[in-house]
């Protein structure tokens, strides 16, 4: 073992500052949260009446008129809903569950786009209504679309356009996308800083977890605690397996790292359809009880969010103790220093490697389960649609950096979500890679990255 | 006995698609960045995605089909450039990252809302709107015509017409990349695979060579997409990370650095899919597996082969390992 982390050593003072900044940053999304304001929350009744049997969406979409169709569809039911001359619809379902809502853009009128997603996802209770808001870009109203009660109480009740109630909302929910992305990107980061393999197949390891997530707790019914328990330890699992039958083998047998990184795509491309095929294409809640919410001034949030982010932020600290105040830590940041001179020093390196291989599926899997319960569902396409968004973040804050990874990932967060505010929400996901494109232009190696990995 | 003729009636079918052609064509492209060159280019679905668009559009706005194809081909060579530009000089697998990151961004515009008039937006563009002046140049005239046991329309929206003129591309394309891997260019090339800093110390701009590689795979790869769009449509989801992959896997199991490898490759691994999709039907009971996850499962056998092939054949069929290079 290493008595002396003479390679660790320069890297220690940067994550000293940076556990300072991050901790500061929460500390002022914390304040930005408690700070008191009134609330807005509407709720009303369309046409469709709820009773016991039935279920009403709705909503108004400003500015398009009438003929705009939506299909809702979800839980073997298909029903289809057609605004009124004020932008009104509603529709009625008599089955409680998940719904897909899907606005039919070719039904809107000529030169109006949407500005919100035309794709959402509702959840449902008999006897009460739901909102779903759309917005669109050129409507008749210049696409101003505002919670005027009308829009009904959908949780994410997006107003379009700048403001300072808004920067704060989207904010917070990039502090929450980065802080689950980092839960991801750490180990992601970690397993290339300890091997040299980008490992593409390592979203799956998300969406495993919240696959998993939904079985233990949805299925069976286990306390969702319990569940997060559970499914930390089987990831873990897996993450051990995979280095026992496949990675430390193909160390040994000597594969290149370009090798490496097309069989972690083939094993990405396997586990996407597998997951198919057990669970179906289907977006799967983990937990059936419908969000409830928190509002702390302008700031809206379910209660699933901020365990989720709390979570996070106890694991994220935790993490950087270890990595920075114990003997194996040190070890693991020696050996993503140089695995030969770690090895020569007597660190046992498969040792670590297998350890970086369950920390990291495990820190994957705790991610995946998160994000099914903020973004209130999972599939099988969840970590994938991700991984891109960790590979930036990995990438920004400088490869095989666990604490570049950390920040990489607040600052994708925060551009994914804040670029929301001025771009329509199609683009959110393509920022961020052009960020990523930006930072390789101007620095390579990352924020907290040597040069030497550039090569 | 019936599905077993069928299944390889499908089989025999999927091989001399149009589609199949298309997808060779952005093998072959591939093979010169990977194979040839040594780049580790994981958006070549971004290039074919590109070159649709660029010749989809170009039609939509009564452009001739040499203009239109003109601007697929310009199309791929700004790609190119763009994406080599920040990262030429970096390490191989931040090129990976790259090319990845930006084939998905190609995808997520042209799948915008906001653009929905012009690339349809997730809807994609039908193939009405961009395939008749193809079907124009068709001197095949109307009617059927079998071969062997396929029986086409001449001209129609998936018949001999395209069929041939794919395929003959695809024969062209295999001839123009044999012609350059032996030219004095090729040779700087295929060296620049071996050890880039032999030839840097021979005076010649690595750099530059390898751009000029990635113009020539990549204008392969909006060629292949212009031509994959034509029999069907152009669809931004369908042409995302995932055929990326597949062209991977089509390429490797071909043999990279061959110049029939991509091609062999290609046909191989579309009638071994439907070989695997059309057995599973007929051998499975519905109760096991269902059509979809037939289809499910077969992706699963493409994931697996391309790990097993990388690991235990990298050279794939026909190539020579020593042509390799995987260590970018």
């Amino acid at each position: 073992m290493v008595n002396q982390p003479v390679l660790a050593q320069t890297r220690w003072k940067w994550s000293r500052t940076l556990v300072v900044a991050i901790v500061g940053m929460l500390i002022a999304a914390f304040w930005t949260l408690s700070q008191p304001a009134n609330s807005f929350a509407a709720e009303t009744t369309g046409p469709c009446v709820a009773d016991s049997a039935t279920g009403c969406f709705n909503g108004t979409i400003k500015g398009v008129g009438a003929g705009v169709k939506i299909v809702i569809s979800g839980n073997g039911a298909e029903v289809i809903a057609v605004t009124d001359a004020d932008g009104k619809w509603n529709a009625a379902v008599t089955t409680a569950g998940t719904y897909t809502l899907t606005l039919d853009e070719a039904t809107l009128p000529a030169g109006v786009t949407m500005k919100s997603e035309a794709t959402q996802t509702r959840d449902i209770t008999l006897g009460f209504n739901k909102g779903a808001v759309f917005t669109v870009n050129g409507g008749t109203d210049g696409g101003e679309s505002s919670t005027d009660g009308d829009t009904g109480s959908g949780t994410e009740t997006a107003a379009t356009g700048f403001n300072w109630d808004r920067l704060a909302q989207q904010s917070v929910s990039g502090l929450r996308l980065g802080l689950l992305l980092a839960l991801a990107s750490i180990g992601l980061s970690l397993i290339y800083g300890t091997t040299g393999l980008s490992n593409f197949a390592h979203a799956e390891q998300v969406t495993l977890g919240g696959l998993l997530a939904f079985t233990f707790s949805n299925v069976m019914g286990i306390n969702i605690f319990l569940t997060t328990a559970i499914v930390v330890v089987l990831t873990g699992f897996t993450g051990w397996i995979q280095d026992v039958i496949i990675w430390k083998p193909l160390r040994k047998k000597g594969l290149s790292l370009t090798q490496l990184l097309i069989v972690t795509i083939g094993l990405a491309l396997a586990l996407q359809y597998a997951f198919q095929i057990f669970y179906g294409a289907r977006t799967l809640r983990i937990v059936l009880a419908n969000p409830e919410t928190v509002t702390f001034g302008p700031v809206t949030l379910t209660i699933e969010s901020l365990w989720a982010m709390g979570v996070s932020i106890v694991v994220i600290a935790a993490v950087g103790y270890f990595l920075t105040r114990t003997r194996t830590g040190r070890a693991t940041r020696a050996v993503s220093d140089n695995p030969a001179l770690a090895s020569a020093s007597g660190i046992d390196v498969d040792r670590i490697i297998r350890l970086v291989w369950i920390m990291s599926a495990a820190l994957a899997g705790l991610s995946g389960v998160m994000l099914g319960l903020v973004l209130n569902g999972i599939s099988w396409q969840t970590g994938m649609q991700l991984l891109l968004l960790m590979f930036s973040a990995v990438t920004l804050g400088g490869l095989g950096t666990a604490f570049g990874a950390l920040v990489g990932s607040l600052v994708i967060g925060m551009t994914v979500e804040l670029s929301n505010m001025v771009l329509p929400g199609d683009f959110k996901y393509a920022t961020a890679l052009l960020l990523l494109i930006i930072i390789l232009l101007v620095r390579p190696q990352g924020l907290f990255g040597r040069k030497e990995r550039i090569g | 006995m019936d599905g077993i003729i069928k299944v390889l009636y499908d089989m025999s079918a999927s091989m001399i698609l149009p589609t199949t052609a298309a997808f060779a064509i952005a093998a072959i492209g591939l093979n010169v960045h990977f194979g040839f060159t040594g780049l580790l280019n994981m958006g070549q679905a971004g290039f074919m995605l590109i070159g649709a668009y660029g010749f989809a559009i170009s039609i939509g706005a009564g452009l001739p089909f040499w203009a239109a194809f003109l601007i697929a081909v310009l199309a791929g060579i700004a790609f190119a450039l763009l994406l080599g530009i920040p990262t030429l000089k970096l390490r191989g697998d931040y090129l990976a990252i790259v090319t990845i990151a930006a084939a998905e961004i190609v995808r997520m515009i042209g799948r915008a809302s906001v653009l929905n008039d012009v690339t349809g937006g997730s809807n994609g563009l039908p193939g009405e709107n961009f395939r008749n002046p193809f079907s124009d140049l068709s001197f095949f005239g109307d009617g059927q015509t079998t071969l062997l046991w396929f029986t086409f329309d001449n001209t129609g929206v998936n018949g001999w017409w395209s069929r041939a003129v794919t395929w003959l591309m695809v024969l062209v394309f295999a001839l123009l990349v044999w012609l350059l891997m032996r030219s004095p260019w090729g040779r700087v090339i295929k060296s620049i695979r071996e050890d880039e800093d032999a030839v840097r110390s021979l005076g010649k701009s690595v750099f530059s060579f390898k751009m000029q590689a990635l113009v020539v795979g990549g204008v392969l790869g909006s060629i292949g997409g212009v031509m994959y769009i034509l029999p069907t449509s152009l669809q931004p989801d369908s042409m995302g990370r995932n055929m990326t992959f597949l062209i991977w896997t089509a390429m490797l199991l071909g043999g990279a650095a061959t110049i029939f490898g991509p091609i062999l490759g290609t046909l191989v691994f579309f009638a071994t899919r439907i070989f695997v999709q059309g057995g599973m039907r007929l051998f499975v009971p519905d109760e096991i597996l269902n059509t979809q996850q037939t289809e499910q499962f077969s992706w699963i056998v493409v994931g697996v082969a391309l790990m097993l092939l990388v690991i235990f054949r990298p050279q794939g069929m026909i190539g020579n390992k020593k042509e390799l290079n995987f260590n970018v």
